[in-house]
């Protein structure tokens, strides 16, 4: 069960379009678990829907649905529907989420390859397409462990995956997301039991305020 | 049900008056017959309207054409997963145009996005809100947009239409962050209840 969901704000940016990618990578993973948040995004399509339908037209070029026709008699890509079967998402811990596999080469959270950041701190940095100064990174912290507060700033997303942290906002858990505004203070701590496994996505490259940069600010020295 | 080669002048005489046109039965057309009147029907009524969305976008018109182009052949490719309870044709062709545009224009990777759309079409069955959203045909939502303030208004259409970001805004309109996003989540959950109330 969900409890910490999606901002509205990152809400209406899924839908139009305006994500900055590794924040698109989470938001994804987020998304694959979250029948409410999906059906958010798909209402805040709608509205880009009817403003589609109400723009001031642009005529398109003479030629265009000519060039359009002959390529629709080029050899066809086998039928989508026949070749989509989407991989269905349980989403249980151990399982990678399937807008996160394609990022990982692995296939259950065990075998991540895990470097040592810090004492009971592992990281895990995921590829992306687009060099944009953003980075996506899986990290793996062990139970118990608390992290005091740094400064604040830049945007922060935080999908936990397996385990879970408590802080000042609540217990988050599996499924759950920290979609957090730049004014929040907040103390994460992970709880008893098992590490935290979650998948973070952070825009600006200096100071951050969720569980994750607190962990790596001393670490990175910024 | 008009036929897809009618062609009805709007009163200002302005070109084809195919807003009453049924989309999804076209698309249905184009994925079970390979139908391309059908198509052309839809390229008429959606080339021009994703060919403006990119020039707001910053494309300049060559571009705009091409992309416009590329997303009805993505509508032609994939007619067959369109799911007509699930939204109107214009929001489906409007996310296509969008992924378009994440590709294009912002020069980023759009499989999030598609990835997101399997999940959808995997785990969803349609919700009371879904049919309310795919039963409008330009009506609930357009309404719901008159009855924001302008400030909240202008936030969503520089989001759809110019594909620009919260903080691209914030920088745009001169305001902090936080006061775009405030008026974000002010007109959203406004959208939202609007949207939501079927009586």
């Amino acid at each position: 069960m969900v409890h910490h969901h999606l901002d509205s704000t990152t809400i209406l940016d899924t839908a139009s379009g305006n994500l900055d990618e590794a924040v698109a990578v989470v938001v994804a993973v987020h998304l694959a678990t979250c029948p409410e948040c999906r059906q958010a995004v798909r209402t805040a399509e709608a509205v880009g829907g009817d403003l589609l339908e109400t723009i001031e037209t642009a005529e398109m070029s003479t030629g265009a649905l000519d060039s359009l026709l002959k390529k629709l008699d080029a050899p066809a890509d086998p039928a989508p529907a026949a070749t989509m079967k989407p991989r269905r998402s349980t989403g249980a811990a151990g399982d990678i989420p399937q807008p996160l596999h394609r990022y990982i080469g692995v296939d259950t959270l065990d075998d991540i390859p895990w470097q040592w950041v810090a004492p009971g701190v592992e990281r895990h940095a995921l590829p992306l397409s687009s060099s944009t100064g953003s980075s996506l990174y899986m990290l793996r912290i062990a139970a118990g462990k608390a992290v005091p507060e740094h400064g604040h700033g830049g945007v922060e997303l935080t999908q936990v995956l397996s385990g879970s942290y408590t802080d000042d906002l609540g217990r988050f858990g599996p499924g759950d997301v920290a979609d957090l505004d730049e004014e929040v203070e907040h103390r994460p701590r992970v709880d008893a039991g098992e590490p935290c496994i979650c998948l973070v996505a952070t825009e600006a490259p200096t100071r951050f305020k969720g569980l994750a940069s607190r962990l790596l600010q001393p670490v990175i020295g910024i | 049900m008009g036929s897809a080669l009618q062609v009805t002048e709007t009163p200002d005489g302005k070109g084809p008056d195919d807003r009453n046109d049924d989309h999804p039965a076209l698309i249905a057309r184009v994925a079970a017959d390979r139908d391309r009147q059908a198509f052309v029907a839809l390229f008429s009524h959606f080339g021009p309207r994703v060919k403006a969305m990119m020039i707001k976008g910053g494309a300049d018109h060559a571009l705009a054409d091409d992309i416009a182009q590329d997303t009805m052949m993505t509508v032609w490719r994939k007619a067959a997963l369109f799911a007509a309870d699930r939204g109107s044709a214009s929001t489906w062709i409007f996310t296509i145009a969008r992924n378009a545009r994440i590709d294009r224009l912002r020069r980023q990777a759009s499989q999030p996005y598609e990835d997101i759309d399997n999940v959808e079409l995997a785990s969803d069955t349609p919700t009371a809100e879904d049919e309310v959203l795919a039963g409008q045909r330009a009506g609930r939502v357009t309404d719901a947009l008159a009855g924001l303030p302008e400030e909240q208004r202008l936030i969503i259409e520089l989001s759809f239409v110019h594909g620009i970001s919260q903080s691209d805004i914030a920088a745009r309109l001169s305001l902090p962050l936080g006061t775009v996003k405030s008026r974000t989540r002010l007109a959203y959950a406004k959208l939202r209840t609007e949207l939501r109330d079927v009586t």
